[in-house]
């Protein structure tokens, strides 16, 4: 009965969001993160002002909180959905909280890759869109993996926090039973699914990193 | 095939380069040495273009390389292939796929380059490892993979960066022997970055000795080893431990010497007694070179001398403060 009723149709509220949400947020943040490593320092082509104007952007976004930052576009997301409450509109603020934490850890996993291996192909005549896509993405690919694994997980974690607030999902009714109607064990079954959806995840994430590392 | 004139660099205020002017011979085997930190990376590097130099010029089969553009250093680099102290092998791409990166960056098509990465694993003998990922291999078999990779695209040069620092003495001389190899069979000019002396001796035909970014000796190795000057002998002699008293004298012997009975005939016809306290027969390529270190009485050293002299003999006195 609950689950059926309640619990079911929040778990598919919830992948929902995260799926296209991360989905979005991957594509922005590896599109950041491969402009990150290219302007940098020490990048193929370094240009100081393309790389402080990202790294600033991505720091603020990053250190802005969730809540508050979901709330302060309310004006981008209902231009871009047309509304500000629900499932859909949710996926404006989770996308753009998850992308700049995405760049960060896809830009860390690129800067990895063995400065050795990009002088070797330079050495025999690779451009700057061959060492990055056919060394150093490939190369890293593993640790990417992680990184967007990780970002998933985060995005749990904040899709439960915009269910708090009018998006649906787990979060929602773990807020609307569990809090307000004091439905003790309709909150801990949200609880325990966001458990088993985080560890599905995980692993899912494991095995594929393992696989590619072989 | 290479010349270098009055080049110059200078990272900040560290000048790693300075006027360096040498030349290298098409299908010669030519080495830089020098300690850790002399700036000899640094000058191969300046060769294909990895690294800039400030001044002076660097004309690689006639270009300048610092005027070059992308594109046009991308077609030099086709042609000088390198390898590495650190193989910079991709472990995600296993032994096929790694020789094959080069010649799919350049768009040959997948039958040339099947053809191509069997032939030269071959050449380096890893046909049968093909599938393997370099994790696999010892480091002298990714060497190898090294080595066929830096020749897929038929360099003209090969560029070699402390290839073997990194590997035992039976699999640096293997590795050595390879390249030695492909100098004769593809006439491919290569130039050594090292600071092993058996590299030197094994393969290079002249050498320059770098230190603090300035070259301090050049010649043909054979003739820099029977004569060496002071600061090849400071890279030489960390092994020579000779008496504090008496008199040490070092006999050179060039390779139609080597047999001849020079010491004892010496000890015989003066009459006199020494000790041999140091003694080295070499391998310079072909050649085969001898140094002894005998140690006399102080009176009788101009006997010696003068004997040596008159058999033609190359010897010097060994200074015991080195």
């Amino acid at each position: 009965m609950i689950f059926n009723k309640i619990l079911l149709p929040a778990i598919n509220e919830t992948l929902y969001m995260v799926f296209y949400s991360a989905l979005f947020a991957i594509i922005i943040g590896f599109i950041l993160a491969i402009v990150l490593t290219v302007t940098c320092d020490s990048g193929l082509k370094p240009n100081k002002v393309i790389y402080r104007i990202l790294d600033f952007i991505i720091n603020i976004l990053r250190s802005v909180p969730f809540v508050i930052l979901m709330i302060a576009i309310i004006p981008l997301t209902k231009f871009i959905v047309g509304k500000s409450i629900g499932v859909k509109a949710a996926i404006v603020p989770l996308t753009f909280a998850a992308a700049p934490f995405a760049a960060r850890v896809i830009e860390s996993a690129l800067r990895e890759v063995d400065s050795g291996l990009i002088e070797a192909a330079k050495s025999f005549g690779a451009n700057t869109m061959q060492i990055l896509f056919k060394v150093m993405v490939k190369e890293a690919l593993p640790s990417i993996v992680k990184g967007i694994t990780l970002t998933i997980v985060n995005l749990i974690g904040y899709s439960a926090m915009a269910g708090a607030i009018g998006a649906g999902g787990l979060g929602s009714v773990a807020m609307n039973y569990g809090l307000y109607r004091f439905q003790n064990n309709i909150m801990i079954y949200t609880v325990i699914l966001l458990i088993i959806i985080v560890q599905v995840i995980e692993t899912l994430g494991n095995v594929i990193y393992k696989n590619l590392n072989k | 095939m290479i010349e270098i004139n009055n080049v110059s660099k200078s990272f900040d205020d560290v000048k790693v380069l300075q006027n360096v002017s040498f030349n290298i011979d098409e299908g010669e085997v030519f080495g830089i040495i020098g300690h850790s930190g002399a700036g000899k990376s640094t000058l191969l590097r300046c060769l294909n273009g990895l690294e800039s130099y400030d001044d002076g010029s660097i004309k690689v089969m006639g270009k300048e390389v610092k005027d070059l553009n992308p594109r046009d250093l991308r077609e030099l680099r086709k042609d000088m292939g390198m390898i590495f102290q650190s193989f910079n092998l991709l472990s995600r791409r296993d032994v096929y796929g790694n020789v094959a990166l080069p010649l799919e960056i350049w768009g040959k098509d997948k039958s040339y380059i099947e053809k191509k990465v069997n032939e030269l694993l071959n050449l380096v003998g890893l046909k049968d490892k093909k599938k393997s990922k370099p994790k696999e291999l010892s480091g002298g078999q990714k060497q190898r993979v090294a080595i066929a990779r830096a020749l897929t695209l038929e360099p003209k040069i090969l560029l070699c960066d402390e290839a073997t620092s990194a590997l035992d003495p039976e699999t640096t001389k293997s590795i050595l022997q390879l390249l030695k190899e492909i100098n004769e069979k593809f006439n491919i000019t290569i130039v050594i970055v090292t600071h092993q002396m058996e590299v030197i001796k094994e393969v290079c035909e002249r050498i320059i000795l770098l230190d603090d970014g300035v070259i301090k000796s050049s010649g043909r190795v054979a003739d820099l080893f029977l004569n060496p000057d002071k600061e090849l002998k400071k890279l030489l002699s960390s092994d020579e431990i000779v008496p504090k008293t008496g008199v040490n004298i070092r006999i050179l012997f060039p390779g139609n010497l080597s047999g001849n009975s020079i010491i004892t005939s010496m000890a015989r016809e003066l009459n006199i007694d020494f000790s041999i306290v140091w003694g080295k027969i070499e391998n310079f390529r072909q050649e085969v070179l001898g140094s002894l270190i005998i140690n006399a009485e102080e009176s009788d050293k101009d006997k010696i001398c003068n004997y040596l002299v008159k058999k033609n003999i190359c010897w010097e006195v060994v200074e015991n403060d080195i």
